[in-house]
């Protein structure tokens, strides 16, 4: 069991001047055991920084996480994280990269290795285990990102915008992916987004943060299963739903 | 004709005019071989270099004094450089230290490499690791400075938890390539200073030292010759250095290295 708790959580940012730009205040979330969830909401309003606090990124300066019951104060692969930037060490071989963790934790080359091969096999790219990243397109390299971050047997993968920089198509393909290797793994995931579409395509909730300082302005849960189609008449009422609260938002500041 | 072959045939063409003009100049303008000693002066003087078999004796003398300063300069610049651009504190306190002594001119240091070593080839080394030094030294420190920020962000979520784990699985790594242009710039200012560092006599071998030796006894043939081979040695130091690197390198780094 492996769900993360969110509570009474603010976070300040101090500036130049000596005063201090509040983040989020007064967040309470509970996210349950290989659930799917999505962080939307408009720009600046903390959702990266909530799930860098999730990652142990960032120090929280009031309340705290815990996942699995655990407290958290700083990062741990227990956590894995995909960030929107493409991270993966260049100087390092695809499969060596996805094996990086395990070298970390001390395992012997040959197990890692091994490990490695299954969680590239399983995001598709084993043909590429020896190329180096800036071989790959950028849809593959967050691929080899994702499985580096699972190759650490993580409780909770964390997803800052992963797919952002990618092109549409590319980035329909991905989430695809994504909740296969979801339904593969039975990992929790956090997810952030600026698409409103990728997130009624992907997740179980979708928690809405309204701007400066964050706070949840609403959780949205969405029953129906997968695939998903985005055509269809309530996926777009869904949609229409959570860009009007976002807009709202938006608009009372 | 492709590019390359046109290149080159033009390169070739270009260096015998200017050997011709050259010996036309020197022997019909200047007409003394002191002032300026003709192409087949030198081509004389090199001859009996070679019989004389000294060349080989000072190639390796040079050799050794550059090793010594450069391989000073790379044990003593690369963890300091670490240590400044990991490290704020480091920073801070070794900051004013270095920028006081940067500007330095390395031959400067001249007198103190023969008061503090003697007439030894570690004075040369010495005075070799003043110009080298420092290059390594800043290239180090700004390519520790540049390591993107997500690259360690994505070490410590994979689990280095240490500084000692961060710098070497992911900000040494990254910044092999500033080091690497570090170095080779260090090569480039320490044989500058070789002949600089073998004028005083440290040692009875030695480009330098024989460039001053002629020098003295008014051989200018000679001392052409030994600029031009102080020149093609640094050139191949250069080009077996980069390759080299970019054979390493080139494998993650498609193109800009060095």
């Amino acid at each position: 069991m492996s769900g993360v708790t969110i509570r009474d959580l603010g976070k300040a940012f101090p500036k130049e001047d000596g005063t201090t730009t509040q983040a989020l205040a007064g967040v309470n979330l509970e996210i349950g055991d290989e659930e799917f969830v999505c962080l939307v909401g408009p720009s600046g309003c903390g959702k990266t920084t909530l799930l860098r606090i999730i990652a142990g990124l960032e120090t929280t300066t009031t309340g705290g996480v815990t996942v699995d019951g655990r407290a958290v104060t700083g990062p741990d692969p227990k956590r894995g994280m995909v960030f929107q930037e493409y991270s993966l060490f260049p100087w390092r071989r695809v499969i060596d990269n996805v094996a990086f963790g395990l070298e970390m934790k001390g395992v012997a080359k040959e197990e890692r290795r091994r490990t490695a091969d299954y969680y590239l096999e399983l995001v598709g790219l084993s043909q590429f285990r020896d190329a180096y990243p800036f071989e790959l397109s950028g849809g593959m390299r967050q691929r080899v990102a994702i499985a580096r971050a699972l190759a650490n047997d993580p409780d909770v993968l964390l997803m800052d915008e992963p797919f952002g920089a990618l092109d549409a198509q590319t980035r329909n393909r991905m989430q695809k992916e994504l909740l296969s290797l979801w339904e593969q793994t039975k990992k929790t995931i956090v997810f952030v987004t600026h698409s409103v579409d990728e997130a009624v395509y992907l997740s179980d909730r979708i928690v809405v943060l309204s701007p400066r300082p964050g706070s949840i302005r609403e959780i949205i849960t969405i029953p129906w299963s997968r695939p998903r189609d985005r055509t269809s008449a309530e996926f777009a009422e869904v949609r229409r739903r959570v860009l009007r609260m976002i807009d709202e938002t938006e608009n009372t500041q | 004709m492709n590019r390359q072959t046109q290149k080159r045939l033009l390169g070739i063409a270009a260096l015998v005019v200017a050997a011709v003009i050259w010996q036309i100049v020197a022997e019909y303008v200047v007409g003394r071989s002191f002032i300026l000693p003709s192409v087949t002066d030198v081509a004389g003087a090199f001859a009996n270099l070679l019989g004389s078999g000294t060349l080989l004796a000072d190639i390796a003398v040079s050799l050794e004094h550059f090793g010594i300063g450069l391989l000073a300069a790379f044990f003593l610049g690369v963890p300091i450089g670490i240590l400044m651009g990991w490290f704020r504190v480091a920073d801070f306190l070794l900051d004013p230290i270095i920028e006081i002594l940067r500007p330095i001119p390395p031959l400067a240091w001249i007198p103190f490499a023969i008061i503090w070593f003697g007439l030894t080839t570690q004075a040369a080394g010495f005075v070799i690791f003043a110009g080298a030094f420092f290059p390594i030294l800043t290239a180090t420190y700004s390519g520790f400075r540049d390591v993107p920020k997500v690259f360690v962000e994505a070490g410590k979520v994979l689990g280095c938890d240490t500084s000692f784990e961060l710098i070497r699985y992911v900000a040494l790594p990254a910044a092999i390539p500033a080091i690497a242009s570090g170095i080779r710039i260090a090569m480039g200012v320490g044989w500058m200073c070789l002949v600089a560092a073998e004028m005083f006599g440290v040692s009875r071998y030695g480009l330098g030292y024989e460039l001053w030796h002629n020098y003295y006894l008014h051989q200018m043939p000679n001392v052409v010759v030994y600029m031009l081979i102080l020149g093609f040695a640094g050139l191949i130091i250069d080009r077996i250095f980069r390759n080299y690197v970019d054979g390493q390198l080139l494998r993650w780094r498609a193109g800009e290295v060095a």
